[in-house]
């Protein structure tokens, strides 16, 4: 029997244009569960910091992954490591959103949300729909547990529930009971339930499962019985979905095998695809890759990776502070390889003088700031854009430095290679601009054939570039490129080009010492020209419907504003869509775009930072919507706010 | 030359002091300490024999960190503090170069402090030459961390608050490996302590006490005038006695109840009590203790020449080996399959 039901999913944040997505079909075989297909499924784990959520979370992806759908995802986490038990500020959560079909955002609303404990229903109920299933561990809904989050009745009594699909599931107690044979404790037992919950929503969902079970082998390849135990409770929970009534529908989402090019996928976050984008480009120089850097999040994951590659060559270094990151990094671009440094604003702010210093210097350099909520400390673990004008103007004199910034998880690659290629073609230090959502958040990657990524190799100075007067041939450390105005590089090793660099303005080519006040007027206009000389692509103006605004965006926020593009031209209002890679410069059309419309929209998870860049450089009168929780747009919003933006 | 520098291409011809002048107009106060110190590296770096190109002069900011425009050498005159930071991304990345940081007290010990200690528990092959004159020079004369309790400078026209620190004192407490004092008027000296801080695998620190005779005139003159020096300073000397004074008239002996050093009148009754100096030694008990018995303010009793050098782990080469032991374990890096990784799926079209 097959029939047309509306899916779960119908809330979801993404419209094609048409109700195929909003409409699923209906199975059931004799004697089985019925089965259900969705194009598309939001699933919110939500638990205590411990509970262990972005371990599921992570492996609900691989799985998702592994099958083939189109998935993006939102880890949501405490700055703490491990905040008060079942506390609000504990809570920890991880948001996937999966489909039969290409999809641009982690969604704005789960379908389903998994809650570990009270104050994780508590946390989260807000941002789930009526009519959504809601999977409670009903063990942890004590009234203690729930007094301490202000439930004063319990939520799964009281009614505040209703219309609301909710399963209660004494997870807890069936982990503990499936564990019994393993001879471990309540308290070791009990840590298994997150796999049990996972487990239940693989059933639900019928994900593959042999990539978790292999997982949990190797990552307790020392501890059997804790793996063999965590198989267990994985597997129970399977079964328990299969054969509770509670649990009469099970999900298919087909793979979005139409949505992709033909290509071998994985999986990957932005720290992984940028950390692998550096390796790459060290690869693509024939230079070895060398990251000064000191941990701080969300940028540290960089550093894991790289020190987990010390076979391509890659050093990595663990400074004594932000500053030694960056030195070191500088001290090797001098000594020709390709340095690195990885922070986030804090760092930044701290490494100013530096990058002021690379900047005189001329020497190749990538500052990747993963961004987080500033100012200060601010919010170590969410996302924000606010270090746009930091990357641009934080330095003491006119200090130009290009910014790049990618747009999503996998493109974080992509951005790499750019970078990398400015730096070493212009001898600059450049700012990759990545944040908090594309640094944690993932989603899948046509893996690159290496023969196909840009060639980056660069000519070290080999011998004098200047002939004196007197017929003397001499090298002139910062006797330019006519075409890219980049100095020579020279590294030390090579004989006859010995010569001394700093901090202090240089007379033109020669790079001696110079106070000469015409001299400095004219490096400071070079070393700005060089910087305005850079190519970049010309901006890519999606607009099919000859619409009369455009929504301007930058960085992480691709996703969703492409999200709420497509929402409005699938309800036939035409609008135009242009997404900035280069900050700095900015493509040389962007003032020719801006001027095609009569109204120019610039969402930022800022107060407004690249809409006053553009207002000030190409006078258009850009709006700015604004948005500074700590949280990705949702797509939902900036449609409306898109609306009422063409409407005004 | 040595196991330190067997990596460092050694130079095709003889070299002269000549040959390590830059074309640089040398901008010091006219009876700078800074000369001597320039003239006496110029003087020791064909003794070396390296490849100059090999060669890399790294500092800070300060009026020793003028040096690298001097040397003919490959240089980089970096920003505050950082000289010691920048060197070890150099040096660690490059173990073809010998790599020298200059410095002064303001730029090594305050705000470059935290770099200083962290390159030398670290042992980068970095050689630090440490230019103190107890005195802020570029900055127009406010104390340094090294000014002595009390000073009265600029900025501190009641005398200044800090208790100032012992360098060498503080580099043993940061775990170096190699430390030696000497004076820029002592050319012989200073370059003797130059050679052997080039023999060095790992990070050495040389305080080099300079004059500054324009802020801080005089501050070591106990040490250089003939007849204070006698009793002001103990020259140390690997397996020597530590003896001074007129005649040897003076040794160092360890105080058998409170285990501390002190200074006696060498007679023939304690002359067999007179410490040997070790400057190999494994513990750096004694070098700290050597190092404390120069009088803050007379600077009476204070010790010059190599006080520890001890063979422990150099940083990049640990780095290095890393780096092999990686390759050998997994192979050389292969950037298609790190790209690919485990867990893929394809899309057929």
């Amino acid at each position: 029997m097959t029939s047309k039901v509306s899916s779960p999913a119908e809330q979801a944040d993404e419209v094609n244009g048409s109700d195929e997505a909003l409409v699923g079909e209906q199975r059931r075989r004799a004697g089985e569960k019925e089965i259900r297909r969705l194009d598309r499924v939001i699933i919110r784990f939500a638990g205590d910091s411990g509970d262990g959520m972005q371990l599921t979370g992570d492996r609900f992806t691989s799985e998702t992954a592994s099958f083939g759908n189109d998935l993006s995802t939102l880890p949501n986490f405490p700055a703490e490591i491990r905040a008060p038990a079942g506390t609000l500020p504990g809570v920890s959560s991880f948001q996937l959103h999966f489909a039969d079909h290409d999809i641009l955002t982690p969604g704005d609303a789960p379908n389903v949300l998994v809650a570990m404990n009270p104050a994780a229903l508590k946390a989260n109920i807000a941002d789930v729909p009526r009519g959504s299933e809601i999977i409670v561990n009903t063990d942890e809904f004590a009234k203690r547990a729930m007094a301490k989050v202000g439930y004063e009745t319990s939520p799964l009594e009281d009614g505040s529930l209703d219309g609301y699909s909710v399963h209660p599931v004494p997870l807890t107690t069936l982990t503990i009971e499936a564990l019994k044979d393993f001879g471990l404790s309540r308290k070791e037992a009990e840590r298994s339930k997150n796999m049990f919950a996972l487990g239940l929503l693989s059933w639900m969902y019928h994900r593959p499962t042999e990539g978790t079970e292999s997982f949990l082998r190797q990552k307790f390849a020392k501890k059997p019985n804790i793996a063999e135990a965590n198989i267990a409770a994985f597997r129970a929970g399977w079964n328990f979905g299969e054969t509770t009534e509670d649990f009469a529908v099970s999900y298919e989402v087909a793979p979005a095998s139409a949505a992709f090019p033909t290509g071998t996928y994985r999986n990957i976050s932005g720290n992984l695809a940028l950390s692998y984008g550096l390796i790459a480009a060290s690869k693509q120089a024939d230079l070895p890759l060398y990251l000064g850097s000191y941990p701080i999040t969300p940028a540290s994951d960089i550093l894991h990776e790289l020190s987990k590659h010390k076979n391509f060559g890659v050093r990595t270094f663990q400074a004594e502070d932000e500053i030694a990151g960056i030195g070191a990094a500088l001290g090797a671009a001098f000594g020709g390889s390709l340095a690195v440094t990885t922070t986030s604003g804090p760092g930044v702010a701290l490494k100013s003088e530096t990058i002021g210093l690379a900047v005189s210097l001329e020497l190749p350099l990538l500052v990747v700031d993963i961004q987080r909520g500033g100012p200060s400390t601010g919010l170590p673990t969410k996302t924000e854009q606010a270090d746009l004008l930091q990357a641009m103007y934080g330095r003491n004199g006119e200090a130009p430095v290009p910014v790049v910034a990618p747009r999503t998880p996998a493109d974080c690659f992509d951005a790499a290679l750019d970078a990398a290629r400015i730096a070493l073609t212009y001898r600059t230090p450049v700012f990759l601009l990545s944040d908090g959502y594309l640094a944690n958040g993932s989603e899948p990657w046509r893996i690159p054939d290496v023969d196909e990524l840009p060639d980056l190799r660069v000519q070290f100075a080999t011998g004098p570039n200047h002939e004196l007067a007197d017929g003397t041939e001499v090298f002139w450390p910062y006797k330019r490129d006519p075409h890219t105005l980049a100095r020579p590089w020279a590294v030390p090793g090579t004989p006859g080009l010995e010569h001394r660099i700093g901090g202090i303005e240089k007379q033109d080519g020669t790079g001696n010492i110079s106070y000469d006040p015409a001299n400095h007027d004219f490096m400071v206009r070079t070393r700005q020209a060089k910087i305005d000389g850079i190519e970049v692509p010309d901006l890519d103006v999606d607009d099919p419907d000859g619409a009369r605004t455009l929504v301007l965006g930058w960085g992480s926020t691709y996703g969703p504003i492409t999200a709420a593009v497509r929402r409005l031209r699938a309800t036939g209002t035409p609008i135009a869509q242009a997404h900035l890679r280069h900050l700095n410069p900015f493509p040389k059309n962007l003032g020719a775009v801006l001027k095609q419309y009569d109204k120019v929209v610039v969402p930022e998870m800022n107060l407004g930072q690249l809409a006053g860049l553009v207002r000030a450089k190409y006078l258009v009168d850009a709006r700015s919507f604004n948005q500074v929780n700590g949280m990705p747009f949702k797509a939902q919003q900036l449609a409306h706010v898109l609306q009422e933006a063409i409407n005004d | 030359m040595t196991e330190a520098l067997s990596l460092v291409p050694k130079a095709e011809a003889k070299q002269s002091m000549k040959d390590f002048k830059s074309d640089q107009e040398v901008r010091w106060c006219p009876g700078c300490g800074d000369y001597a110190v320039l003239a006496a590296v110029q003087g020791f770096m064909p003794e070396l024999g390296l490849a100059k190109e090999n060669i890399v002069f790294v500092s800070g900011i300060g009026c020793s960190s003028r040096f690298p425009y001097y040397m003919n050498t490959y240089g980089m005159h970096s920003i505050h503090g950082r000289a010691p930071a920048i060197a070890t991304g150099l040096a660690s990345s490059r173990r073809d170069l010998s790599v020298w940081v200059v410095t002064g007290d303001g730029d090594a010990l305050s705000i470059g402090g935290n770099h200083l200690i962290h390159a030398l528990r670290r042992n980068v092959n970095l050689k630090i030459l440490l230019f103190n004159n107890r005195i802020y020079g570029l900055t127009k004369g406010q104390y340094s961390p090294t000014s002595e309790l009390g000073k009265i400078t600029k900025s501190t026209p009641m005398g200044s608050l800090d208790a100032p620190f012992n360098p060498v004192s503080l580099a043993i407490g940061a775990e170096a490996s190699f430390v030696a004092r000497t004076v820029d008027s002592d050319r012989k000296h200073l370059t003797e302590v130059l050679r052997q801080a080039a023999d060095h695998q790992g990070t050495a620190l040389i305080e080099i006490y300079q004059n500054c005779n324009i802020f801080n005139d005089g501050a070591f003159e106990a040490l250089k005038d003939k007849e204070q020096a006698q009793e002001a300073v103990i020259r140390l000397e690997h397996g020597q006695p530590i003896r001074f004074g007129a005649e040897g008239g003076k040794g160092v002996v360890r105080n058998p109840s409170t285990g501390d050093l002190e200074v006696v009148a060498v007679t023939a009754e304690n002359e067999a009590d007179i410490l040997v100096h070790d400057a190999h030694a494994a513990s750096p008990t004694t070098a700290f203790a050597l190092s404390r018995l120069a009088d803050a303010d007379t600077l009476h009793h204070t010790p010059i020449g190599v006080l520890r050098s001890v063979r422990r782990p150099v940083y990049d080469t640990l780095m290095a080996e890393q780096l092999d032991t990686a390759v050998e374990q997994h192979g050389k890096g292969d950037l298609a399959a790190l790209l690919t990784g485990n867990d893929t799926w394809t899309v057929v079209g």
